[in-house]
């Protein structure tokens, strides 16, 4: 393609591309920037004519109250256990299933294929009315335990395609010698295809971390006392509490964003990655 | 298009797997034929008790005389599907979902083609790029919560937005852009649009990256312009990514819920109501648990129907 253009129409181009890059960051970027200006604030500020994106006042006071507050930390508390438990019986669930379907052929395998994929069409909505009449019957209202199950409905089916598509690219003699040398399935399994694996289970560990971190609906309707609530409901809580406390919100949102900011930037080259290869191939 | 995504290193390719079930050929009888039902036993317990249980029973209380609240329900026929279908509020909400999704969608690939090109050019050095792309996935690494309460910060009648629009002379006063039963359907789109395109755009780069240059080269050698290099090589090298993530989109964004509940509520005046906001406000505000469970029936059959479209494209490729 670079043939064809001349010198000046190159510089035409580049700085066409770049013009566009930069609209492009500003939609995707300054809403952003303004939530993190907003909570450097303090609140009367905040809807100051004109707006300010640089803050004269600038105060920590809005990050203080929420991580001075036992109640706002408990929603933190309460996200990370349901998300690390979450994403630990996620893939130990799905190490096993994408085992089996990587490795096996057996009757009924397309059709329990099919099922685990079509989990992913099920709207929320329509499983939130019987799963609310599940777990008050199970005695799981308002507990971790019936969020965490409730989650995995959406983890699974992901996750174990993931790890499958990941499991077939690993060649077969891998396993195969373990079993040769007298080993089971079971040994070849974790001593040799889990730890090679470890890249493809990081990239799912960090996208089912995400998807039960953010997760809403049933965290909204499952549980019933603050102290089981998780942060998207607690963010919704404090817009109840204080209608006007736009600082505190946006700090609020901040705080809960950083554990996916993280997780993203460091494994942001695997993550993407397994993504698109678990998108593509589903 | 998958070629950037697993490690090279720590996966070589195999080519087809011929010997298949080897494992412990040795081994007979019916011991080694339950091998990966052992595996998928976990699986099928959680599938089983989280999908299949719960469809049955919703289809089950959606012909019940008010069930949850009532302890002896009785059996209903259709009365409660005839009395959602015939409620203008469901209707309404149809309306609204179907003008929130066709809109999000185009709009989401739309924006998600376009950057994923700019994030493709040669133009421009990796690191320009790599900064670049990690500003474009940011809407999308927040929760739907944080999206909702940044954006009712920015659309209130206070607020950025109006500032914008009147500064630059496109607005005279401030629009109350969630309050208003005209503007609220378009300002949650809105929304919605800026939280989705991320995930468009990432799949879309993965496949620009996976088309042949020499299809560029042998097109600019015929004399095509830009523009027809764009439709003939680059759009229909595209056609079946792009049309499963339009199918998938439909049926995602059919299912927002948050976004929705926590910046309208599906208000003012049910203008953004979805079948989502419909089906939680009939359960969990009404507690008219059968309607509710009718109008969740009716959603999953129009998901499913669109699945069976996305299932039936992803078989054609």
């Amino acid at each position: 393609m670079a043939t064809t253009i001349t010198g000046t129409r190159r510089t035409l181009a580049k700085v066409g591309v770049i013009t566009g890059l930069v609209i492009g960051a500003l939609f995707a970027g300054l809403p952003v920037v303004w939530m993190l200006s907003t909570s450097f604030k303090n609140n009367g500020e905040v809807f100051q004519n004109p707006p300010n994106l640089i803050t004269e006042s600038f105060s920590l006071d809005a990050y203080r109250e929420i991580l001075g507050n036992g109640a706002q930390l408990r929603f933190f508390l309460n996200s990370y256990i349901v998300a690390f438990a979450v994403t630990i019986l996620t893939l130990l669930v799905a190490i096993l299933a994408g085992y089996a379907f990587s490795r096996f052929r057996f009757p009924f395998q397309r059709t329990i294929n099919a099922v685990i994929v079509s989990v992913q069409v099920v709207p929320p909505i329509t499983l939130v009315i019987p799963y609310f009449g599940l777990v008050v019957a199970l005695g799981l209202y308002n507990t971790y335990l019936g969020l965490i199950l409730t989650h995995m409905v959406f983890t699974l089916p992901y996750a174990i395609i993931m790890i499958t598509a990941y499991l077939n690219t690993l060649p077969r003699e891998l396993d195969e010698s373990v079993k040769i040398d007298g080993g089971t399935s079971w040994t070849a399994l974790w001593r040799v295809l889990v730890p090679v694996s470890v890249p493809g289970l990081i990239a799912v560990g960090v996208y089912t971390f995400m998807i039960s971190w953010n997760e809403y609906l049933f965290a909204l309707t499952l549980t019933r006392t603050d102290d089981m609530r998780t942060v998207p409901i607690g963010i919704q809580l404090l817009m109840g509490q204080h209608s006007y406390e736009w600082n505190q919100m946006m700090a609020m949102s901040i705080l809960g964003s950083i554990p996916v900011l993280l997780l993203f930037l460091l494994f942001q080259r695997r993550f993407i990655g397994g993504l698109t290869a678990g998108a593509v191939k589903a | 298009m998958t070629s950037a995504n697993v490690d090279p290193a720590a996966a070589p390719k195999t080519a087809a797997w011929a010997g298949q079930a080897a494992a412990g050929r040795h081994r007979h009888g019916l011991a080694r034929r339950l091998v990966p039902y052992g595996y998928l036993s976990p699986t099928m317990l959680l599938i089983t008790v989280l999908m299949v249980v719960p469809i049955v029973m919703v289809i089950g209380y959606s012909f019940q005389d008010n069930v949850i609240v009532n302890k002896n329900p009785v059996f209903a026929g259709f009365a409660n599907y005839a009395k959602v279908l015939t409620d203008a509020d469901f209707l309404a909400s149809l309306g609204n979902t179907a003008v929130f999704i066709s809109v999000s969608t185009v709009a989401h690939l739309v924006l998600g083609l376009a950057f994923a090109m700019m994030l493709n050019t040669q133009l421009l050095g990796g690191i320009t790029k790599a900064v670049f792309r990690i500003v474009y996935i940011l809407p999308w690494l927040f929760t739907i919560a944080v999206i909702a309460v940044i954006w009712r910060l920015l659309f209130d009648p206070a607020g950025v937005v109006n500032y914008v629009l009147n500064t630059v002379g496109l607005l005279q006063e401030g629009v109350a852009w969630l309050g208003d039963p005209v503007t609220a359907l378009w300002a949650v789109t809105f929304a919605n649009i800026w939280s989705g395109y991320p995930f468009f755009m990432i799949s879309l780069l993965a496949a620009l990256q996976g088309i042949s240059a020499d299809l560029y080269e042998a097109a600019a050698m015929d004399g095509t312009n830009w523009f027809q290099r764009f439709v003939h090589v680059t759009l229909a090298q595209l056609r079946p990514v792009i049309v499963s993530m339009a199918v998938l989109d439909l049926i995602w964004t059919s299912q927002q819920f948050a976004l929705i509940w926590m910046m309208t509520g599906g208000g003012p005046l049910n203008a953004t109501e979805m079948l989502s906001t419909y089906t939680y406000k009939q359960a969990f505000s009404e507690y008219e648990f059968a309607t509710a469970s009718a109008a969740a029936v009716i959603v999953l059959l129009l998901t499913t129907a669109l699945a069976f479209f996305y299932v039936r494209q992803q078989r054609e490729q």
